[in-house]
């Protein structure tokens, strides 16, 4: 008897989750060759695709122009994009992730599902709390432990003690 | 003559203990890794952009996996190199 209350709760609670939108987040490289107003358009149009195929957009994040860690179609610089969105089926994804493939103007993308945290984790960060968070950690670590030695070395001697606390 | 409670503190009793490692994930309660956060990743690299091990960074199972799959992320989107030298200055 148990068993099987325990077994009808648990479907009842999938078909509940079904509805539920999932979060997704595609972040794409656009090529800086291009005028800043076609960049712009070209952000956008991929964020209309995305709300026009049932998509609902969270957030656009603009991380502007960061020099790529390594050359992408003879580009060493990219204005990085990260849309943020919510949908109810994954599916309309391969058909924007097949209109950047086809786009020459896109240099990469990436789609990403996100967990709870990962939702949570971009909220924080766009309430201002990540930032902080994260930088106050590390000086908090760095500043503690040297404190006495003179204004001159700091730059020298918190490499050698972060190096010391990863071995 | 020394007592014994004296010859216990010739030497410094901290030069033979290691330091305990931790999962700073774990100790922090960071749920979550970002695959665009290139300065917080490349604690987890080398100089030549190779992950380090669990054994360095000390960190459990479950949050070196995501470390790595942050990580494999970031350099798809160029954030960080798949190979370099000098990474870290």
């Amino acid at each position: 008897m148990g068993n099987k209350i325990k077994v009808l709760t648990f479907a009842a609670l999938k078909i509940s989750l079904h509805p539920f939108m999932r979060h997704f987040e595609v972040s794409f490289i656009v090529d800086p060759v291009l005028s800043g107003d076609e960049v712009q358009s070209t952000a956008k149009a991929f964020s209309d695709m995305l709300s026009s195929e049932g998509a609902k957009i969270v957030h656009i994040d603009e991380m502007g122009l960061r020099q790529l860690a390594y050359p992408i179609n003879k580009r060493n610089t990219g204005v990085y994009y990260c849309v943020e969105f919510s949908a109810e089926s994954p599916a309309m994804i391969s058909k924007v992730e097949l209109a950047m493939k086809r786009d020459d103007r896109i240099l990469r993308f990436l789609t990403v599902k996100l967990d709870k945290y990962g939702v949570k984790y971009n909220e924080d960060k766009r309430a201002g709390k990540i930032g902080r968070k994260s930088r106050k950690e590390k000086p908090v670590e760095a500043v503690s432990r040297p404190p006495a030695p003179v204004p001159a070395p700091p730059p020298v001697v918190v490499p050698e003690v972060a190096a010391s606390e990863e071995e | 003559m020394a007592t014994q409670d004296e010859i216990k503190f010739l030497s410094n009793p901290s030069i033979g203990q290691r330091k305990t490692k931790y999962c700073r994930f774990k100790k922090f309660g960071l749920k979550y890794i970002d695959y665009k956060d290139d300065a917080f990743l490349t604690q987890f690299v080398n100089e030549q952009g190779k992950l380090l091990p669990r054994r360095i960074t000390g960190n459990s199972l479950k949050y070196q996996r995501r470390v790595a799959t942050a990580v494999k992320r970031a350099r798809h989107l160029a954030i960080l190199p798949y190979v370099t030298d000098l990474l870290k200055p």
